[in-house]
């Protein structure tokens, strides 16, 4: 097992609304992403999966306050991104040892300029050395990696299918070739064969020896792809563990929950619904929806390779 | 006694149809699936049977009535046979509206009196397991997951004899779709109401309908 090169140690972030009331977005949660490997984190949606990607990216609102530590540990140096200075992040970190793929790749591109002119700008503007044929030629090798015909590059938005400009997003996440990519929610409103292109292109990204974390409600596309599952409710992570374990054998009744929802697993929708993250109750907020056994401690504990809550 | 597209032939530009001679019926109580790929115009078909595009030939028949005029020229008895949902629930609703407003949609437009309205909508949303102190709100104002079942409840409200599910579920994560399709099911069975739905999930709609039918573009 390599070493993490995104570690999140016991973080919270909380959003203060006007009143003096405060948005419980993330609440104690600690995973590691691995080089070469793709971490899946699955909730409903409101569970505060996107708050997590803005606190990783450092692109929380003013309001936001936040507690613990992330750490981003590549081959650059070894930075705790939480106390890492804006102007740091913004010339050092974000694009270039973290790439995002944002949701719907189609509308993240300018429609008035041609695919490969946009990636030629990411590639400049993240310290490209020499003119344009040299740009060009680095075009063409980013293009091939994420499974391109540099030939497509000369096509607009608009004339990319839905695969290419998924492609087209991805490559300009890697343009200043960072070892973390953080993906939120890309798969949200594509068709069943646009997502498994979609998270098979993230497969082949961490072969290429890079970190993934992969935010998503779609636990089916989750599946496919992911090497380790996070499985979070409420801003906590009720399991986490080998993907194809916690899918193949669910400790914690909401991941049951979840599998049984899938038309695989009979449709079956969870009861209730999930809880407003403004009036969390401290103790388990999933037992209090579905009542189950539980020791009314959301923490994970370990027991081998695996961690579960209300245990 | 069925909803039914009888050689439909309808496109958006002169000469390119994306429909041409399209048949698809569906019977009370029944659940068809409408699966294709992308592009097919499984989008397009549902549009014609929930009487929101005319045909340029062909036609629909609705419980052996032919309809011949689409949207709000179509007689009131038929508008309020066929509801519809759509895939993006922000999209197809006012965003000015509260969610009251959006479900009392089509019950004051129908020409519902006003008395019994707010009445209807609280039940409309309890089928759907709204909250009741969501009805203030407005779509920016809650989840894509509570805007569909709004959207839903809306679709409802005059207990139409067919629904079009127009790729109802497919932003939705798993436990609010099977919530939503679960609703839908229940009207199914408890009035014999028939539903096309269409989805790309072809393993959703194999769980979901009683028989499908393939689109190929």
């Amino acid at each position: 097992m390599t070493a993490g090169v995104l570690q999140l140690d016991n973080l919270s972030v909380r959003l203060r609304l006007p009143g003096g009331r405060f948005v419980s977005a993330v609440t104690g949660l600690s995973c590691t992403v691995r080089a070469g490997e793709v971490l899946a984190l699955v909730g409903e949606s409101g569970c505060g999966k996107s708050v997590l990607a803005s606190t990783i990216l450092g692109l929380l609102p003013g309001n936001a306050q936040v507690r613990g530590q992330v750490w981003l540990d590549d081959a650059a140096a070894r930075t705790e991104l939480l106390r890492a200075p804006e102007h740091e992040l913004a010339t050092r970190v974000r694009g270039r040892r973290i790439g995002l793929i944002p949701q719907s790749a189609g509308t993240h591109l300018t429609p008035v300029r041609t695919a490969r002119s946009q990636l030629a700008e990411a590639l400049a503007h993240h310290g490209s050395e020499g003119g344009g044929a040299e740009i060009a030629s680095r075009v063409d090798e980013l293009a091939q990696q994420v499974g391109l015909d540099p030939d497509d590059l000369y096509g607009y938005p608009h004339e990319l299918s839905g695969g290419m400009t998924q492609r087209v997003v991805t490559a300009l996440a890697l343009a200043g070739n960072p070892l973390v990519l953080v993906a939120d929610e890309p798969t949200a409103g594509l068709d069943r064969a646009l997502v498994d292109h979609t998270v098979d292109l993230f497969r082949f990204v961490a072969g290429t020896g890079r970190a993934v974390l992969f935010i998503t409600h779609d636990l089916a596309a989750a599946g496919r792809v992911a090497d380790h599952l996070a499985v979070m409710y409420a801003g906590r992570l009720l399991e986490l563990g080998p993907a194809r374990e916690v899918l193949a054998d669910p400790w914690h009744d909401y991941t049951r929950g979840l599998l049984a929802a899938l038309p695989s697993g009979g449709l079956q929708p969870l009861p209730g619904h999930p809880p407003s993250l403004t009036e969390l109750a401290s103790g388990c907020a999933f037992h209090r929806r579905v009542p189950g056994e539980c020791s009314g401690d959301p923490t994970l504990t370990w027991h081998g390779g695996r961690a579960v809550a209300c245990r | 006694m069925s909803l039914t597209a009888v050689d439909v032939t309808v496109g958006y530009r002169r000469e390119k149809p994306v429909l041409d001679g399209a048949r698809v019926t569906v019977a009370p109580g029944e659940v068809v699936g409408l699966v294709g790929p992308s592009g097919c115009g499984k989008s397009t078909l549902a549009r014609v049977l929930a009487l929101l595009l005319a045909p340029w030939s062909g036609r629909v028949e609705l419980d052996g009535e032919c309809a011949t005029r689409v949207r709000h020229r179509a007689p009131r008895r038929l508008r309020t046979a066929v509801g519809v949902t759509f895939q993006s629930p922000r999209r197809s609703v006012d965003p000015r509206f509260t969610v009251a407003d959006t479900v009392a949609e089509p019950l004051r437009s129908g020409g519902a009196p006003e008395r019994d309205v707010e009445a209807r909508v609280v039940e409309l949303i309890t089928r759907v397991d709204l909250a009741r102190d969501l009805l203030s709100r407005r779509a920016h104002e809650i989840s894509d997951g509570q805007l569909q079942r709004a959207c839903l409840a809306r679709a409802l409200a005059w207990q139409p004899r067919y629904l079009v599910c127009d790729e109802m579920t497919s932003m939705l994560d798993a436990s609010t779709a099977a919530a939503l399709v679960r609703v839908v099911n229940d009207e199914v069975a408890e009035r014999g109401m028939g539903v096309l739905a269409v989805s790309h999930d072809r393993e959703l709609l194999d769980v979901w309908a009683d028989r499908l039918v393939d689109m190929v573009p």
